[in-house]
C-alpha cells in the first residue's frame, strides 16, 4: 500500500436527527481514499446505516458537510449520488425478481433504439460486458427470482458499477451469505480495489474486516471513534472501541436440564401465502428448560414454520402439539392462552402499533385477563401501575408510559415487545430474530432474559441469523435448509462456523442421507 | 417529546384554520363589492341575536352524531362512508315509525330513534361484511350504497308515507312522536343532550373499554392486532355496527326535531360527508366532536347570515372547509418546522447530558 493515496471523499462532523427525535449521528467524520476498502465498523444501532443514507442522499444531514473530490457538495437524492459516482448495495436487495439480471442492471439507464424502445440486445451485451470485466460469473439472461442470494448480491454490485460508481457502499453484505459465498465476494472486492475504486464495507464482524479491509473507521453510539489502519490495530482493540467495554460473548450458563416435551412438531409441511411449499415433512420436539436454536439462510422455511406454530397461518399439514394438544383448531388467542409467547421477526410490522403509547402496546396479549379488565371496562389504574413496573423491570428508556412506541429506539421498542410477551409467564417462547438491529445493551439484556426463562423451565425456540447468538444461547442447534433440518447438533460447543455454513448451504445434509437410508 | 408533538398538532391545526380563513377572505375580497361587511357579518353574525346563536346549536346536533359515528368507524381504520346513508335511513325509519306505528307519546320517539339507530347499524355493516366476505373496498362499496339508501328512502316516501297534497313529502309527523323545543323561540331540542352523551360514551368506549382497545389496536396495525390474538372480523363488524347505529340515531333525532315537520329528504343531506371533517378535526376522538361541530356550525351559520345580507354566497364556506381538511391531513404540512423543533429538543437534551 502506498502512503499518499489521494482523498476522494470527506464527511465532516455529520449530525443526523430523525423526525422521531432519535439522534442517529451525533458527530461523525469519515475520510475515504482512492483504491481502498474502508470498513465502517460498529454495533447495530451505532449509526452506520444512517451515515451511509446521508452519503447516498436518502437522508439530509442536520449539520456537517460533505467534500467530494476537494469541493464541498450537497447530495440531495440517490439519483444525485449516483450521478456523482456513489453507488450503494442495500442490505435488503432492491431487485425486481420477475425481470432478468440484465434488465435489472440497466433499469433506469436503458440503452434505447429509436428513442422509445429498449434495445434489449445492447442491454444484454452491456450487462455481460461489465460482468466479464470484473470477472463476475453470472448468466445475465437468468431471472432474478431464480438465482441464489449470493448471485443477487453480485447483480446489485454490477448495477452500481454499470451506473459508474467510483465509491461503492456495501451495507452488511455478508449478513445473508454463507461463509463460502463470503469468500467469493471478498475476491471480487479486492479486484475492485485494484481497479482504483473505493469500497465502503459496513460490518460488525471483526474477522471479516481484518481479512479484507485496508482502513477502518469505528463508530459507537452515533460518533466516530477514529480511523485506523487495519493491520496496525488488534481485533481486541477494535472491539473495545466499538463496544466501549470487553465484549461478553459467552454467557456463563448452567447446562440445560431438559424436562417434559412442551412442543412437538410431527411431519409438518407448511405453505406460504402463494401456496408454495416451504416446510417439508419436518418433525422435532422441544422440551421445557432447553433452547433449540434454528440457524439457516433466510427463506428456507423458518417463517412458515413459526407462522404455523403460533397460529398465524393454518396452511399446513401434519401435527403441532402444544403441551400434548393439537393446535390446528385453536385461534391465535387460544394458542396464546396455552402460555405461548412470540417475539415476531419484524417488530414494526407485527410486533407493535407504533402510533400507540407504550402502555397500550404492553397489554395487547393480556388485556382480557381479569387483573386488567372487568366485564366491560379496562382497569386503567392497575394497567398503569403494571406498565411502570414492566418499564422498570425491562429497562425501557422512555419519558413516560404515555410516550408513543414509534418514538423509541429500536432496542427499546424490542424491550417493550419482550416485556409484553414475557410478562404473561410463558411456558413456550418462540423468539424470531429477537435482537436483530438493536444495540448491545438491549441485545445482552434480551439474551439473558431468554436464558432466565429457560432456567425456569421454559421451552425456547430461537430463530436467528446471528450465528453468535445461536452459538452462545442454544442447547441444541438445528440448521434449516429447504424446509427441513439439514443438521441437528446436541454438542453446540464443538460445531464450527465452517461446518454450519456447509449445512446452511446444503452441501452437507443429514436429513437427506437419513431419508435415503429409509 | 410527547408534549412537543402534541403542541405541534395544536399549532398545525391552528395554522390550517387560519390559512383556510385567510384564503376565503381573499376570495371574498376578489368577488365582493362589500368585502369588509361580508367578513364582519360572517364572523359576528352568529352572535347578533338569540335566534342566530340557536341556529349554531341546532346545526351542531346532527354533526355531533355523524361525527361520533364516523370517529368510531375510522378508528378501526375502515374508511366507511355509509354514515351518510345511515343518517338518511335513520330519518326515514323514524318517520315511518311515527306515522305508521301509532305509539303513545313518550314511547313513540324512543322506539323511533332506537329503530333508526338499528337501521343505520345494519346499513353500515353491509360494506364491512362485503369486505370480510369478498375483500371489496369499503370505501367504494359504502360510497355507492349511499345512493341505494337515498333511492330506497325515496321509494318508501313516494309509495307509503307520501302526502298527496304536497307531492314530495310525507304526512306531518304526529305530535306524539316529535321532540319538544327546549328554549322558547328557538328550535333547540333534547337531541343536543343525546348527541353530547353519544360523544362522551363514544370516547369512553374507544379509550376505556376492552372492545374499544381492540378496535384501536386493529385500526393502528391490523397485523399486530391479529398477532396479539384479537379477532379482527369481530372488531370490524362491531365498529361498523356501532358507528352506523350512532349515525342512524342522528338521522332519527333530526327528523323528529322541531326543525322538520315532515320527512322530505329527497336528496342526501351531507351530514355523513361533514362527519369526515368533524372526525379529522377531532383527531378520531369522539370527545372532541362537540368542539369540532361547534366550529363548523358556527362557520356555516355565519356564512348563511352573510349570504342573506351581502353579495357573497354560501359556498365560500365549502372552500374554507376543503382547505382546512387538506392542510390537516397533509402529513408534510409544516413537517420542516416539526423536524426543526424535534432536532432542537434532541440537541438540547444532548447538551444536558454533557455529551
Amino acid at each position: 500500500m502506498e502512503l499518499a493515496k489521494e482523498t476522494v471523499l470527506e464527511m465532516q462532523h455529520i449530525m443526523k436527527i430523525y423526525s422521531n427525535g432519535v439522534v442517529a449521528n451525533k458527530d461523525v467524520s469519515l475520510e475515504l481514499k482512492k483504491g481502498e476498502i474502508h470498513a465502517l465498523l460498529g454495533e447495530n444501532g451505532a449509526g452506520k446505516s444512517t451515515l451511509m443514507k446521508v452519503l447516498f442522499g436518502i437522508e439530509p444531514p442536520d449539520q456537517g458537510k460533505i467534500i467530494l473530490n476537494g469541493s464541498e457538495t450537497a447530495i440531495r437524492s440517490p439519483q444525485d449520488a449516483i450521478s456523482k459516482g456513489i453507488g450503494m448495495v442495500h442490505q435488503h436487495f432492491m431487485l425486481l425478481p420477475s425481470l432478468t439480471v440484465a434488465e435489472n442492471i440497466i433499469l433506469g439507464v436503458e440503452p434505447r433504439k429509436k428513442k422509445f424502445f429498449i434495445d434489449m440486445k445492447q442491454a444484454v451485451k452491456a450487462a455481460s460486458e461489465i460482468a466479464e470485466k470484473y470477472n463476475f460469473d453470472i448468466d445475465v439472461t437468468a431471472k432474478v427470482e431464480e438465482i441464489p442470494v449470493g448471485i443477487k448480491q453480485k447483480v446489485e454490485i454490477l448495477k452500481a458499477l454499470y451506473r459508474g460508481a467510483d465509491i461503492l457502499i456495501l451495507d452488511e453484505p455478508t449478513a445473508v451469505l454463507t461463509p463460502q459465498e463470503t469468500e467469493e465476494l471478498f475476491v471480487q472486492l479486492e479486484k475492485l480495489r485494484d481497479d482504483g475504486r473505493t469500497v465502503i464495507f459496513i460490518s460488525h464482524k471483526l474477522d471479516e474486516i481484518k481479512r479484507i479491509c485496508d482502513r477502518a473507521t469505528i463508530m459507537r453510539s452515533g460518533k466516530s471513534m477514529g480511523t485506523y489502519n487495519v493491520d496496525e490495530i488488534s481485533t481486541n482493540d477494535m472491539s473495545k472501541l466499538m463496544v466501549g467495554r470487553e465484549v461478553v460473548l459467552e454467557f456463563d450458563k448452567e447446562p440445560a436440564k431438559p424436562r417434559e416435551v412442551l412442543l412437538e412438531v410431527r411431519n409438518l409441511s407448511a405453505y406460504n401465502t402463494q401456496g408454495v411449499q416451504k416446510v417439508n415433512g419436518l418433525s422435532f420436539e422441544v422440551r421445557g428448560g432447553e433452547i433449540l436454536g434454528i440457524a439457516g439462510v433466510e427463506g428456507n422455511g423458518q417463517s412458515e414454520l413459526i407462522d404455523a406454530i403460533t397460529g398465524l397461518s393454518r396452511k399446513y399439514t401434519g401435527e403441532i402439539l402444544l403441551k400434548g394438544e393439537d393446535i390446528r383448531k385453536e385461534s391465535i388467542k387460544g394458542i396464546r392462552e396455552k402460555k405461548l409467547a412470540h417475539i415476531p421477526e419484524d417488530r414494526m410490522a407485527s410486533g407493535c402499533a407504533s402510533h400507540l403509547n407504550i402502555q397500550e402496546n404492553l397489554f395487547s396479549n393480556q388485556y382480557t385477563d381479569d387483573a386488567y379488565s372487568g366485564k366491560l371496562l379496562l382497569r386503567t389504574k392497575t394497567i398503569q401501575k403494571r406498565s411502570d413496573e414492566l418499564i422498570k423491570e425491562y429497562l425501557v428508556k422512555c419519558k413516560s408510559q404515555k410516550q408513543e412506541v414509534g418514538m423509541l429506539s429500536g432496542g427499546n421498542i424490542q424491550k417493550v415487545i419482550v416485556a409484553r410477551e414475557f410478562s404473561t409467564g410463558p411456558d413456550v417462547i418462540i423468539a424470531n430474530q429477537p435482537t436483530r438491529g438493536i444495540d448491545v445493551g438491549a441485545t445482552e439484556f434480551i439474551r439473558r432474559k431468554l436464558l432466565e426463562f429457560r432456567d425456569a423451565g421454559c421451552a425456547v425456540i430461537l430463530v436467528s441469523a446471528d450465528l453468535n447468538e445461536i452459538f452462545s444461547l442454544s442447547d441444541r442447534l438445528a440448521v434449516m435448509y429447504k424446509g427441513n433440518f439439514s443438521g441437528v447438533f446436541t454438542d453446540v460447543a464443538h460445531v464450527t462456523e465452517e461446518e454450519l455454513g456447509q449445512y446452511m448451504l446444503g452441501i452437507k445434509n443429514d436429513h437427506r442421507k437419513a431419508g435415503a437410508a429409509k | 417529546m410527547k408534549s412537543s408533538v402534541k403542541r405541534f398538532e395544536i399549532v398545525r391545526m391552528f395554522f390550517a384554520i387560519v390559512i383556510a380563513l385567510l384564503v376565503s377572505f381573499g376570495i371574498i375580497f376578489l368577488v365582493s363589492d362589500q368585502p369588509l361587511t361580508a367578513i364582519y357579518t360572517l364572523i359576528t353574525g352568529p352572535f347578533k341575536s338569540k335566534r342566530n346563536f340557536a341556529n349554531v346549536i341546532e346545526a351542531m346536533i346532527p354533526l355531533m352524531f355523524t361525527g361520533t359515528g364516523v370517529c368510531i368507524m375510522f378508528s378501526a381504520n375502515q374508511i366507511n362512508l355509509a354514515g351518510e346513508g345511515a343518517f338518511h335511513l335513520g330519518g326515514l325509519v323514524a318517520a315511518v315509525v311515527a306515522l305508521k306505528f301509532g305509539l303513545p307519546a313518550g314511547v313513540s320517539p324512543v322506539v323511533a330513534i332506537l329503530l333508526s339507530g338499528l337501521a343505520g347499524a345494519v346499513f353500515t355493516a353491509i360494506p364491512a361484511i362485503l369486505k370480510i366476505k369478498t375483500n371489496s373496498s369499503v370505501l367504494v362499496s359504502s360510497l355507492m350504497l349511499n345512493y341505494i339508501a337515498l333511492w330506497f328512502a325515496m321509494f318508501i316516501l313516494m309509495h307509503y308515507i307520501c302526502d298527496p297534497s304536497i307531492g314530495s313529502a310525507s304526512y306531518v309527523i304526529p305530535e306524539e312522536s316529535t321532540l319538544p323545543t327546549l328554549v322558547e323561540r328557538t328550535r333547540i331540542h333534547p337531541g343536543l343532550f343525546i348527541a353530547l352523551a353519544a360523544a362522551l360514551l363514544g370516547s369512553v368506549f374507544l379509550y376505556k373499554t376492552k372492545t374499544g382497545y381492540e378496535l384501536r389496536l386493529t385500526g393502528q396495525n391490523e397485523r399486530f392486532a391479529r398477532y396479539s390474538g384479537i379477532n379482527i372480523v369481530k372488531v370490524i363488524c362491531v365498529s361498523q355496527l356501532l358507528g352506523g347505529f350512532i349515525a342512524g340515531i342522528g338521522g332519527g333525532v333530526e327528523l323528529l326535531s322541531p326543525i322538520y315537520t315532515r320527512f322530505s329528504w329527497t336528496s342526501l343531506l351531507g351530514y355523513g360527508w361533514d362527519a369526515i371533517i368533524i372526525c379529522t378535526l377531532a383527531k378520531n376522538n369522539p370527545l372532541y366532536t362537540p368542539l369540532a361541530a361547534l366550529f363548523l356550525a358556527y362557520l356555516r351559520t355565519g356564512a348563511s347570515i352573510m349570504a342573506r345580507y351581502t353579495d357573497v354566497t354560501l359556498e365560500i364556506v365549502q372552500i374554507t372547509q376543503g382547505i382546512i381538511i387538506l392542510l390537516v391531513v397533509a402529513e408534510q404540512f409544516l413537517s420542516g418546522y416539526k423536524h426543526k423543533m424535534i432536532a432542537k429538543e434532541a440537541m438540547e437534551s444532548l447538551k444536558e447530558k454533557g455529551v
